[in-house]
């Protein structure tokens, strides 16, 4: 349990870093003094620390809800078909509707999100159980096809630079005031996932068990799949594909504390905002005063994080 | 008492169960007994709603099971089904509390933690209270998975196969337990037995299924016969009797 306040003095530390590193050289203790100063801070380093810090917890938590409903800890919504689907949901009322406004979008975004993790869902309901390496292979093939679909249609339609906007490794260099606030939606849905966190812990003991409880485990899992796909339509249309956060994190506090889950939803979320602001950082350092995208960033330091998780457990479960 | 009338059910193309009518009665500990695949545990789950009933029909003393709401059913029937390999890793602590959840729906009171510690020192837990399911024996799991059915606190218990993985100490100390629910607690246990000698010294009611169908029912001296049990299992199984119970000889 103090594993909590740890980690959140970790956050205030790297959110500090992270309002005072720029390519402006502005000092943030000037803000009340300066007003370029304030600007700064107001406008670009205030709004990106925050979304950098609501995107890490979301996809955290978004991943976790998704290794529970599915029951197998190798996926992560960039792995099974959400981000694609999302992609092709705005695809489509770009096309159809070009001038429907942006909560139409997200609306679209998301219904076809869950459409996409539902039927991932569907798919991997049809394999053995006991293959725990077939769901993470089922969920690459199934990005790969949607995200070939959706990539083949941008090109038709001359939209292929949205469509690799969407897709690419996120970044959050453009962040400024008024272009990131639908992360706040991604982290409602979050919090909700933590109202309902027993309901997908249960969950994730079988239908029997659920079934068994009381709960609908149909209800719970559309619950889910919604609280999944806001969270990724969210984070894909506002800054783009971030890998890893909701497939590492997610191990990593399960590894400490466990599964259950309205324990260890606060951790996680809190530890994925560590993550990616931590990677958001090296990435603003590493050749400053030029930036490299958060996404290649996490690139590597997931890979290594989560080649360490896959060779210091057991692969059950 | 629960009633099971004119119930058949198919998965795919093959029938599993046909045209079973049955009274399990209530305050009495009942075994399900009978050859692999004869469809106890499809019982079981139909009887538990965890199975959509395809025809025939179930009632709880009088309610029909499928007319009453799933949260409702949790509060009267607590359900172990028969393959309980759970993968979440949690503490046995805290799954046994998920036994308490059709209580609480989430906000644990001190009553309900209460119970769960009951249920924890009822099976020998204490001990690995705070240790998680991946990290104990089967026979520890499969006592963990008995705790949070009994923590449900229901009028009636369902049990597939509960001695699976439980040492012989353990076995009969559940078998005391489930005996001293229905004497002493009022309860109404219904448990498949795959060791029939369990069944002879511990049910008051005894239900034989071969193939689908219910073969035998009633009290232990009645369904326990040489001539039953031989028919039943398709090989030769002597009764003799002990402290005044059938004992099965079928192992020579
Ligand atoms: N998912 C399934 N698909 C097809 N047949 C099944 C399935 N589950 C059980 N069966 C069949 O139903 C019959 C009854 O199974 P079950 O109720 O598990 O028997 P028991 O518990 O008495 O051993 C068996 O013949 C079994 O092969
Ligand atoms: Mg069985």
């Amino acid at each position: 349990m103090r594993l909590l306040p740890a980690a959140m003095l970790v956050l205030a530390g790297l959110s500090v870093a992270s309002l005072t590193i720029g390519a402006a050289s502005v000092s943030i203790l000037e803000a009340t003094r300066d007003p370029w100063a304030a600007l700064v801070l107001m406008e670009s380093r205030l709004p990106r620390t925050l979304a950098v810090i609501l995107t890490g917890a979301a996809l955290a938590v978004a991943g976790v809800v998704l290794q529970a409903l599915v029951r197998n800890r190798f996926v992560g919504p960039e792995t099974t078909g959400t981000a694609e689907s999302a992609t092709l949901g705005l695809l489509a009322v770009t096309i159809l509707f070009p001038a429907s406004p942006l909560w139409v979008k997200m609306v679209a975004a998301s219904l076809a999100a869950m459409l996409g993790t539902a039927l991932f869902v569907a798919v991997i309901r049809r394999l053995p159980m006991r293959e725990v390496m077939l769901v993470p292979i089922a969920g690459l093939v199934l990005s790969g096809v949607i995200g070939a679909i959706a990539t083949f249609i941008g090109w038709q339609t001359d939209l292929l630079q949205y469509v690799n906007g969407w897709l690419m490794s996120g970044e959050f260099s453009g962040v400024l005031a008024g272009r990131y606030e639908l992360l706040w939606v991604a982290a409602v849905a979050a919090g909700l996932a933590w109202f309902a966190a027993d309901r997908f812990a249960i969950l994730g003991l079988g239908d029997s068990v659920a079934t068994g409880l009381g709960l609908s485990p149909g209800a719970v899992m559309r619950l889910g799949l919604a609280v999944v796909a806001v969270v990724t339509a969210m984070v894909i249309t506002t800054v783009g594909l971030i890998p890893f956060v909701g497939l590492v994190v997610p191990n990593i506090v399960a590894r400490i504390m466990g599964d259950n889950l309205r324990a260890s939803i606060p951790v996680v979320a809190v530890f994925g905002a560590v993550l990616l602001l931590t990677c958001d950082l090296i990435g603003r350092l590493i050749r400053f005063p030029y930036e490299i995208p958060v996404g290649t960033i996490l690139g590597v330091v997931g890979a290594v994080i989560f080649l360490w998780l896959l060779y210091r457990r057991p692969a059950h479960g | 008492m629960i009633r099971i009338s004119g119930l058949s059910h198919r998965i795919g193309k093959s029938a599993i169960l046909h045209d079973i009518s049955a009274d399990l009665p209530k305050g009495k500990l009942t075994a399900l007994i009978g050859p692999n695949g004869a469809g106890k545990s499809t019982l079981l789950r139909l009887i538990g709603r965890l199975e959509p009933l395809q025809s025939g029909s179930v009632t709880l003393d009088g309610a029909d099971l499928s007319r009453t709401p799933t949260d409702q059913l949790a509060l009267r029937m607590a359900v172990l089904g028969q393959q309980t390999a759970i993968a979440s890793r949690l503490r046995l602590r805290e799954l046994v509390g998920f036994g308490r959840w059709p209580h609480h729906k989430g906000r644990p009171r001190p009553r309900d933690l209460e119970v769960v510690n009951q249920a924890l020192a009822a099976f020998s837990l204490d001990d690995l209270a705070d240790r998680f399911i991946d990290e104990i024996s089967g026979g520890q799991a499969q006592r963990a998975y008995l705790a949070m059915t009994v923590a449900q606190e229901t009028d009636w218990l369902l049990l597939d196969e509960p001695l699976n993985n439980l040492d012989m100490a353990h076995a009969r100390s559940l078998m005391a337990r489930l005996g001293e629910l229905v004497r002493v607690g009022g309860k109404s246990v219904v448990t498949v037995i795959h060791e029939v000698n369990y069944a002879a010294a511990w049910a008051d009611h005894v239900v034989a299924m071969k193939q689908g169908r219910i073969v035998a029912q009633g009290s232990p001296y009645e369904v326990l016969t040489s001539e039953t049990l031989s028919m039943l299992y398709d090989t030769p199984v002597g009764v003799g009797s002990h402290r005044g119970r059938p004992l099965v000889l079928h192992h020579v």
